[in-house]
């Protein structure tokens, strides 16, 4: 760092005669964060995932106290669609509910566009039941898979287990568009967008808790947030992964709902910590390197991942990264600012 | 075949008003039943919305942390720009043509063939017109450099600066909205232009005005009723379109409204805002309410959205207004 020094200062101090023009005393540093901070002025282009909008959207609505003059609309394309716009330059910041993919990468390759992915949240996909049902707590893996993979046999609750009801499964799950149906097929079915299609399916998870909570015989998932915000509604499955949970092992082979062994509700302890797997999975901000020079998208991104940012998180439903993970983005964040000489307002 | 007894008349007369009865009683239900629906739907949304839409919920900007603070300030601002543009393109282009297609063009191929590819757009879906919109306004099919390289061109004069491909603006939203409704204006204003009795158009060619003035001041202010109905019905469609514009841009979460003029008094304050918001980023209200209905928050579908979705039927209320007090202005000046 102390190599780069001089070539950080001024670039720095470039940097800031560009943005604001004749105020020469925001040239100073001001490590305090006060009432210099007005001055930062300039748009932060966002587009990506409608799953990390509400996280992106309170950021903005947070910087704008702080920082009136930047301006951060945020865009939901999708994960694909904000990827399409980010890998040509078009804007500074892609929300995204999976990483990057070869394909996308090799884009943004070709246009010159460098990135940094970061961690920013944890979303832990749910398994939803009935509130009046009382014969399961829980599910393995394997289970799900039963009864989601394509061309699935399962029409019934006992065609799982013989001593669940004798009546028809009614399933709603995300449309094939969502990000959060992609991940659920490869980590159940082994495979992206493997996915029975006999389902009622939305792209508006609202419509899933609608539909879950009106039919006893009921089973879908959906984000955390939406379980979260609707729990009155709904009832959440413990999860079992692959490895652990074994269908002929319930936890309570006598009276009681099912449970299998090793099960695991969704909660923001067991997101947070990964104990909840395999349906936990991180929320991404893919950043133009080029666009870190930009004094408003360095404010941005600092307030993004500072502890006042990272508290809105959980209030729009998702679940904070844990300390290790949020202090590897923000040393991330960090590292990709001195090595393109940007400074953070 | 002998003629029917006195009996069977009456028979058959009793029959036909039977029947004629019964056809007035579906009538009337298949009219009451539209109305309740619609009413079953206004007395659901008003009283979602109630206690949440007030004068705070107008005079606000969203807010994804408090539902209780989220306002559509943004949209109608957004909406109103976009639609004030769409009207400006839209009407003039599409009644210049209705006129060429109905007054001047000759009969023939070229003008049946216009016709038939003007009422095939009319069933174009939306979102069709917004990927059009995409390439042709918002890109500028690359003209101007590759895509994502904004506003390396701009087009100056008088203090407008005009960036070049437009990106994601309110006027390419507005280009795309004309696009989509056009068609709609065209065929109705030819409906209403060919509504016009010819008996008109040869009183004045025979006192001897020209085309220019028989068209001008006899056949359009005759037309202009029901060119006035078309053109609402169609602006009223754009007004509540939504999947073009996520196309062509618009976003969905914005804290400003366009040119920064959130009130009329910014533009006293600041004049410089009227150039730059046809320019500038947006939000269009139907995107805002989609978006409300897609919280996680259940105050956010439940309420939010249905105070926006009232804000959104107001509009449109005030705009037909608007189209039935044209019409009734200008049918009170035709005396013939």
């Amino acid at each position: 760092m102390n190599r780069q020094l001089p070539t950080f200062v001024f670039a720095a101090a470039a940097l800031l005669l560009a943005g604001c023009p004749g105020n020469d005393d925001s040239g100073d540093a001001n490590p305090a964060g006060g009432a210099a901070n007005g001055e930062v002025e300039g748009e932060v282009g966002i587009d990506g995932s409608s799953t990390v909008e509400p996280i992106s959207s309170a950021v903005s609505e947070e910087m704008a106290r702080i920082h009136p003059k930047v301006r951060a609309p945020v865009s939901t394309s999708g994960t694909g669609g904000g990827f399409k716009r980010f890998v040509v330059g078009e804007t500074d910041i892609s929300d995204a509910s999976r990483p990057i993919k070869e394909s996308e990468t090799e884009a943004a390759r070709e246009n010159g566009v460098e990135f940094i992915e970061l961690k920013i949240a944890i979303d832990g996909l749910t398994v939803i039941v009935n509130k009046e049902n009382d014969w399961i707590n829980g599910l393995t893996v394997a289970q799900l898979r039963k009864i989601w993979e394509p061309n699935s046999s399962v029409t019934n609750w006992s065609d799982v287990n013989p001593d669940w009801p004798d009546e028809e499964i009614k399933l709603f799950g995300p449309g094939t568009d969502s990000g959060t149906f992609d991940y659920f097929t490869e980590v159940v079915c082994g495979e992206s967008g493997a996915s029975r299609n006999d389902y009622s399916a939305s792209e508006n998870d609202n419509v899933i808790v609608t539909g879950v909570s009106g039919e006893k015989y009921s089973l879908g998932y959906l984000g955390y947030a939406y379980y979260v915000d609707n729990q009155d509604q709904l009832k959440a499955l413990a999860i079992a992964p692959e490895d652990v949970g074994n269908e002929s092992d319930a936890a309570n082979p006598g009276d009681g709902p099912y449970m299998p062994k090793g099960a695991v509700l969704p909660n923001a302890d067991t997101v947070a910590s990964g104990e909840y797997t395999p349906l936990s999975r991180p929320l991404f901000l893919y950043v133009n390197k080029a666009s870190l020079k930009k004094p408003a998208v360095a404010a941005y991104l600092d307030f993004y991942l500072s502890d006042e940012g990272q508290a809105l998180v959980p209030e729009v439903g998702y679940v904070q990264l844990n300390d290790e993970q949020l202090a590897e983005t923000r040393a991330k964040f960090q590292g990709a600012v001195e090595e393109v000489g940007a400074t953070i307002p | 075949m002998s003629a029917p007894s006195p009996v069977q008349t009456t028979q058959l007369l009793g029959r036909g008003k039977r029947e004629g009865r019964i056809f007035q009683v579906l009538c009337w239900m298949s009219t009451w039943s539209s109305v309740a629906i619609l009413l079953v739907l206004l007395i659901g949304v008003a009283y979602q919305a109630r206690g949440w839409l007030d004068w705070e919920f107008l005079t606000s900007f969203d807010s994804r942390r408090f539902p209780d603070k989220a306002g559509i300030l943004a949209g109608l601002w957004g909406s109103a720009w976009t639609i004030l543009f769409t009207i400006l393109f839209s009407v003039p282009i599409g009644i210049a043509s209705a006129l060429y297609l109905e007054e001047f063009a000759r009969d023939g191929w070229l003008k049946r063939t216009i016709q038939i590819n003007i009422a095939n757009l009319a069933g174009v879906p939306s979102i069709v017109f917004g990927m059009l919109g995409l390439t042709a306004f918002v890109y500028m099919f690359g003209l101007f450099g590759a895509q994502g390289t904004f506003q390396v061109n701009q087009l100056s004069f008088l203090g407008l600066t005009i960036p070049l491909p437009l990106g994601r603006c309110v006027v390419a939203a507005a280009l795309t909205l004309t696009l989509m409704i056009l068609p709609v204006i065209i065929v109705a204003s030819q409906e209403a232009l060919r509504a016009v009795p010819p008996s008109l158009r040869h009183a004045s060619l025979a006192l001897g005005a020209t085309k220019w003035q028989t068209v001008s001041r006899q056949v359009l202010p005759a037309a202009t009723p029901g060119i006035a109905t078309g053109v609402i019905l169609a602006v009223s469609r754009a007004v509540g379109e939504a999947a073009p514009l996520i196309l062509v841009g618009a976003t969905t979460f914005v804290l400003y409204a366009p040119g920064n003029i959130a009130a009329p008094s910014d533009i006293v304050e600041n004049p410089q805002g009227l150039l730059e918001a046809p320019f500038d980023s947006f939000t269009v209200m139907p995107i805002q309410i989609f978006n409300w209905a897609q919280q996680s928050k259940p105050e956010y579908r439940q309420h939010v959205a249905a105070a926006g979705i009232v804000v959104l039927l107001a509009v449109l209320l005030l705009l037909n207004a608007v189209a039935i007090i044209i019409r009734y202005r200008s049918q009170k000046r035709l005396n013939y």
